[in-house]
């Protein structure tokens, strides 16, 4: 089964702290980590290879530092890592980046395309059912379990609001996945090694045969008009005395809400 | 305050370029655009040699390019799961209509509010006319009664063609989320995630979708100026349904819903026991952290069903194995915005903050007083959950009797 793992390299968030007087995130020295959905996603690709046989590619799109991401993917297991850098992608939105990536990803004829659920930076959830759309395969989005898979089909439970649907499909398909799926491992020595000498394969615009016009930001339909900070939420009230005291007036001022009745 | 450039003194010097540490401003022709990785770390402003980058306290929208084939009307995916309306799509046909209203007061256009239903009941058809929809276009066919992403994007898509609406709403919900980006790929327009305002601009034409992006730490207000229709998710429970109007009555449409395909197949639903209500749909929720401990759960549970509410968790918890994965709230679980958020034990790490912080009322219970998520409470009471939770549940019983 040749297997395909989008990814992408995010600023760790966990690290992100806010700048009290200014309001803004600090974010300088925030070191980059691959989006951790992505790893459960890579995780996934490597369990099901090596279930079924064949080879896992790991691809990105982004500056030539997140060829560090493919490295790392490659150290945890990864066959091969394809990097697609051009400064025609820059600006991207999810539209653009999704016909970048099934660009990519044509050229591999992967049988199972898996990504993570969302990046935490964007947290937009639509790349994976883009890209889908694009490569005209089926997609399961939020794929909590495997129950079993085989070069010709495969079965999943994938997380809905009320429960999770079992979902089978047959290859090729589209996956992205939540946390709960699995823990991903840590890499190998082997893994290491490889990574530092592997080639990473090279793509640009040329390269994938899509008209620069739908490429980057020219490709992206969606445009930021502003950026600004939330509203501050109302300010604290205070509950003061006892504990009891306390509840007391919360008790009081939760009934003038509508919160029970 | 806000970024933005003032096209009309920007010279296209690229010098803002190479000031960003964030590569986020970039040009478009000969004009520099700030896009959504913006930090607002300012370093573009003094990097300007004309002072076009200005940080303004109220900005006035930027004038966006008017679209070659504008389209008429909004449309709105009206959820259902087994049967059922979601919530969200009551909410949805709400802000539909204020945004029917504002095109009509500041375009003269009068334009209708459609909704979509895929499988359910025709009678969900006559409820979504008393919530506002003037037409309904519905489709039913074997595919439809269970969630599959390619057929119910091959319906949407279809309506979307037959009733060219220039803006398309859905649920950022499990379903909306899987499905909708497939069909804005299909037709090749943008699809803004998670929106928690929705506008139209002063000309009537251009929809303002603003999202929260960097986990809830800056809003960014997008724009789809050049494609149609513009789509838009919006998380449940940001709008507001309007009451049902007796009597209102909405024209019905139907759709094939037989010639659509479904690659992948659901064989089967689980629903999650211990889920009485979707934490994301539900009004009140108490939510335990790592200060509940094991045994704790089961006086949140009390409150909860005390409240009529639910029970959500941080990560902690959930990690813990406490309780399922579907109850978590924050960055890698669900975002939630009830009416009241009780937190307890709960220390209120970034990733938890965004995914509640927008809840009208929330009340936290923490031992530490430096916890952060007194930072976004509106009533904090320190102390050991395991002393108050039983009084507060005790007062609570006593105000209701």
């Amino acid at each position: 089964m040749k297997v395909a793992v989008c990814i992408k390299q995010v600023p760790d968030t966990s690290e992100v702290k806010l700048d009290k007087t200014t309001n803004t995130l600090i974010r300088d020295g925030i070191p980059s980590i691959i989006n951790p959905y992505d790893l459960h996603a890579l995780e996934a690709a490597l369990f099901m290879r090596d279930q079924t046989g064949g080879s896992v590619t790991v691809l990105t799109m982004g500056p030539p530092q997140a060829e560090d991401a493919l490295r790392e993917a490659v150290a945890l297991g990864a066959d091969e890592a394809i990097l697609l850098t051009d400064r025609a992608f820059a600006g991207s939105d999810t539209l653009a980046t999704s016909k970048t990536l099934a660009a990519a990803i044509r050229t591999l004829k992967a049988d199972l395309v898996v990504c993570g659920k969302q990046a935490i930076d964007g947290d937009t959830a639509q790349v994976g059912p883009e890209v889908a759309e694009f490569l005209g395969i089926p997609h399961v989005a939020y794929v909590r379990k495997i129950e079993s898979v085989s070069p010709e089909m495969i079965r999943v439970q994938r997380l809905m609001d009320d429960g999770y649907d079992v979902v089978e499909a047959g290859a090729p398909v589209l996956l992205t996945v939540v946390k709960e799926l699995n823990t991903p491992r840590m890499p190998s020595l082997k893994g290491k090694m490889k990574a530092k000498k592997m080639e990473i394969r090279r793509m640009t615009a040329a390269d994938l045969g899509v008209p620069t016009g739908e490429l980057g930001l020219q490709g992206s339909p969606t445009q930021v008009n502003r950026v600004f900070t939330p509203e501050v939420r109302a300010e604290r009230q205070s509950l003061s005395g006892t504990l009891e005291e306390q509840l007391d007036t919360l008790v009081g001022e939760l009934k003038k809400t509508n919160c029970f009745c | 305050m806000f970024i933005r450039v003032n096209v009309e003194n920007c010279v296209g010097c690229q010098a803002c370029l190479d000031s960003c540490p964030y590569d986020a401003i970039m040009m478009q022709g000969d004009v520099a655009v700030i896009l959504e990785t913006c930090q607002l770390c300012r370093a573009c402003l003094s990097a300007c040699p004309e002072g076009a980058i200005q940080e303004v306290e109220e900005a006035g929208d930027l004038k966006p390019d008017t679209p070659d084939d504008a389209g008429a009307g909004v449309m709105v995916y009206a959820e259902q799961r087994h049967g059922q309306l979601a919530g969200v799509a009551t909410e949805l046909l709400g802000a539909g209509r204020r945004l029917v209203e504002q095109i009509r007061e500041r375009r003269g256009d009068t334009t209708l509010l459609s909704a979509v239903l895929i499988g359910g009941d025709p009678l969900l058809a006559e409820e979504l006319g008393l919530y506002g929809a003037d037409r309904v276009y519905h489709a039913s066919g074997p595919l439809l009664e269970a969630f599959h992403d390619e057929a119910y994007s091959d319906v949407l898509a279809s309506a979307i063609r037959e009733a060219q609406p220039e803006v398309v709403l859905a649920g950022a919900t499990a379903i909306g989320r899987s499905f909708l980006p497939r069909v804005a790929a299909r037709l090749g327009t943008g699809l803004t995630a998670d929106c928690t305002s929705l506008e139209m601009d002063e000309n009537g034409k251009n929809l303002l979708q603003v999202r929260p992006a960097w986990g809830g730490n800056i809003m960014a207000s997008i724009l789809t100026p050049h494609r149609r229709p513009q789509m838009a998710t919006v998380r449940p429970r940001v709008m507001k349904a309007l009451a049902p109007e007796d009597g209102r009555k909405a024209e019905v449409v139907s759709l094939d819903g037989t010639s659509c395909t479904a690659r992948a197949r659901v064989v089967d639903f689980v629903k999650e026991v211990s889920m009485k209500v979707n934490i994301a749909e539900a009004d009140v929720i108490v939510a335990g952290g790592r200060g509940v401990g094991k045994d704790g759960f089961a006086m949140l549970t009390e409150l909860a069903e005390l409240l009529n509410g639910t029970v959500g968790a941080s990560r902690a918890a959930v990690d813990e194995g406490w309780i399922p994965y579907g109850h978590q709230v924050g960055q890698t679980g669900k975002t939630v915005c009830p009416k009241l958020y009780i937190a307890c034990g709960i220390s209120g790490a970034v990733q938890h903050l965004v995914g509640m912080q927008s809840s009208d009322t929330i009340v936290a219970i923490n031992k530490n007083p430096d916890a952060p998520i007194f930072n976004v409470a509106t009533y904090g009471i320190v102390g050991d959950v395991k002393e108050v939770l039983p009084m507060f549940i005790r007062k609570l019983k006593e105000a209701r009797a």
